[in-house]
């Protein structure tokens, strides 16, 4: 549905995005992952045909960006990081007019506003100025005016940023709907997002490709190594003693202090490659007559991610503390 | 052309959903009023002084009121076209609206006429002021009609070439005080470049002078149409329409 092929872009003096190529599949969801100023945006922006490439080519189903601009803009829908929404207007007449310029014939217009303001539950707002609403639903305002002309592909960009927690979770249940009939493809910079609402994963990095993955194997591959932060209460237990009884648990390949705090010793564990540790780490630390006050299996950040595909020595702590 | 239709109904909800329109048609109004208040007092002054001089020659309706006022409008004009236009691109993009447009199935020319014929279409009904004052003049008097519609069209054709370079001004900046302050400071250059032939007498002088506005604008206001100021008026219309263009796709390319 989508091929990049050595696409590079180039302002005056920086390169945003540096001989990118990918190919996403009908039907897919894709997690574009990188951290601010990455190249996620611009990549964007030239597959929407808002951008033209300085190098290399992007098809979107079949149809060349430049070649075919209007074409492509037809089976595209974008929500821009910022919803592209105008404050003086009411959503259903928002809705309408970008549901006209969109080429939706007259006589269905009514029925799809009426459609996308059910799906993105924006119904109860439909008259209301665009200007009066809360973040939460200007963002679903602007994802409704993506999905208004029923594209073959989405392109949306950081669309939980910005949104509550609750809101997050209803938004990202929408993409998950939209999922089937519509390619996606989705930009972030939270590692747990496209775990959540993706089936492949690009990952990218001053404008290069880092890694293109599933998100299963991707995890797998970074989860060999399990990292579990083990909290003991008891302010009298010596540190040295509880550092050596973790490193004598079986698979355990290193131990970190991370933090002592009001009575509080918090170890960092890692295992060896594909050994899962948590369970006799509990025991250890229980059998030698502590108070176990924590134990948890702490993401991998992002940074971490980073460091790891790029190859560079990761320190955990530090990436953690992030 | 559904498309341009559509852009063209936005821009003019957005004009007349915000204070804009309402602040410009009254500005006009208030002002012309005066003007035409003035003139017209200044014409009943003139003819009892001619009738009690005893001379009952008719007064040209045309020749006195009409026509300054038609001028007075232009001068107006001036003024209120770039708090038209500056807003026309300046604003979508700041405010990133102009990712919708320019990601839609639209080409770039649509977008430009639309928001042009928003744009015009405002001006007219701001020009359409004049009406409710100058049909006060047909009411006690019997102006010709024809050079008054004349003076219109010359209003008409004069604003759009000024409303062309506005919209031009407005796609290099995301300032809208930028847009309309260049706007403003380039039509009234144009309009005064004729000043120049009153102490040069080179080619250039003249040739920048031929460029003035007003040279162009006050044979419309004398009831005379002629080919020459109407195509003028068109082809900076259209350099202004095509400059918007080459400007809107060098966009994409420096974004």
């Amino acid at each position: 549905m989508i091929k990049v092929d050595g696409l590079t872009k180039r302002y005056a003096r920086h390169v945003a995005v540096n001989n990118v190529s990918f190919e996403v599949g009908k039907g897919e969801i894709v997690g574009f992952l990188g951290p601010n100023g990455a190249g996620k945006t611009t990549t964007m922006r030239v597959l929407t045909c808002f951008l033209p490439p300085t190098e290399g080519r992007a098809e979107v189903a079949g149809f060349d960006v430049l070649e075919q601009p209007l074409e492509v803009k037809k089976r595209i829908g974008y929500l821009p990081e910022t919803p592209p929404l105008y404050p003086e207007m009411e959503v259903a007449e928002y809705l309408t007019f970008v549901g006209r310029l969109k080429g939706i014939a007259a006589g269905d217009l009514a029925k799809r506003v009426d459609e996308v303001c059910e799906r993105c539950s924006v119904a109860d707002v439909r008259t209301k100025l665009i200007s009066k609403l809360s973040k939460g639903y200007r963002q679903r305002v602007g994802l409704a005016q993506a999905i208004i002309h029923n594209p073959d592909v989405l392109i949306l960009d950081e669309p939980t940023s910005g949104l509550d927690p609750k809101q997050i979770n209803e938004t990202r249940e929408l993409i998950r709907n939209l999922s089937g009939d519509h390619t996606i493809i989705l930009s972030t910079h939270i590692l747990s997002e496209v775990e959540n609402s993706c089936q492949k994963v690009i990952i990218i990095d001053r404008g290069q490709i880092v890694a293109t993955d599933s998100v299963v194997n991707l995890k797998s591959r970074l989860q060999g190594a399990e990292l579990v932060a083990v909290t003991i209460a008891d302010g009298h237990v010596p540190e040295h003693e509880a550092r050596q009884k973790l490193e004598q648990v079986p698979g355990v390949s290193r131990v970190a202090l991370r933090e002592t705090k009001n009575g509080l010793l918090t170890f960092e564990v890692e295992s060896l490659q594909g050994k899962s540790v948590r369970a006799d780490v509990a025991r250890a630390v229980v059998g030698s007559g502590w108070n176990l006050h924590e134990l948890r299996t702490v993401g991998v950040s992002l940074e971490e991610i980073f460091l790891q595909l790029t190859g560079a020595e990761a320190n955990p702590a530090q990436g953690e503390s992030k | 052309m559904k498309n341009t239709l559509a852009i063209c109904f936005k821009e003019l909800k957005s004009y007349f959903a915000s204070p804009i329109a309402y602040l410009l048609l009254t500005i006009f109004a208030v002002i012309f009023g005066f003007f035409f208040s003035a003139a017209t007092a200044f014409f009943s002054l003139r003819s009892t002084e001619m009738q009690m001089m005893g001379r009952s020659f008719p007064m040209d309706i045309n020749e006195l009121i009409i026509r300054p006022l038609l001028s007075n409008a232009s001068v107006i004009a001036l003024f209120l076209i770039p708090m038209i236009t500056m807003r026309l691109f300046a604003e979508e993009k700041r405010s990133g609206t102009i990712e919708l447009l320019m990601t839609s199935p639209v080409t770039d020319l649509q977008i430009i006429f639309g928001k042009f014929l928003g744009a015009l279409i405002l001006y007219c009904c701001i020009v359409g002021v004049t009406a409710l004052n100058f049909i006060f003049l047909f009411i006690y008097g019997n102006p010709d009609t024809k050079p008054l519609l004349v003076g219109l069209l010359g209003l008409l054709l004069q604003g759009a070439a000024m409303i062309a370079l506005g919209t031009f001004i407005s796609t290099t900046t995301r300032n809208q005080i930028v847009a309309g302050g260049a706007t403003f400071a380039i039509c009234l250059l144009l309009w005064v470049m004729d000043w120049l032939s009153a102490f040069e007498t080179a080619t250039w002088a003249k040739v920048l002078s031929y460029l003035s506005i007003i040279q162009h604008f006050e044979p419309f206001t004398k009831g005379v149409l002629d080919s020459k100021d109407v195509v003028f008026f068109l082809s900076l219309t259209f350099f202004g329409l095509f400059l918007t263009a080459r400007s809107m796709e060098s966009l994409r390319w420096r974004a």
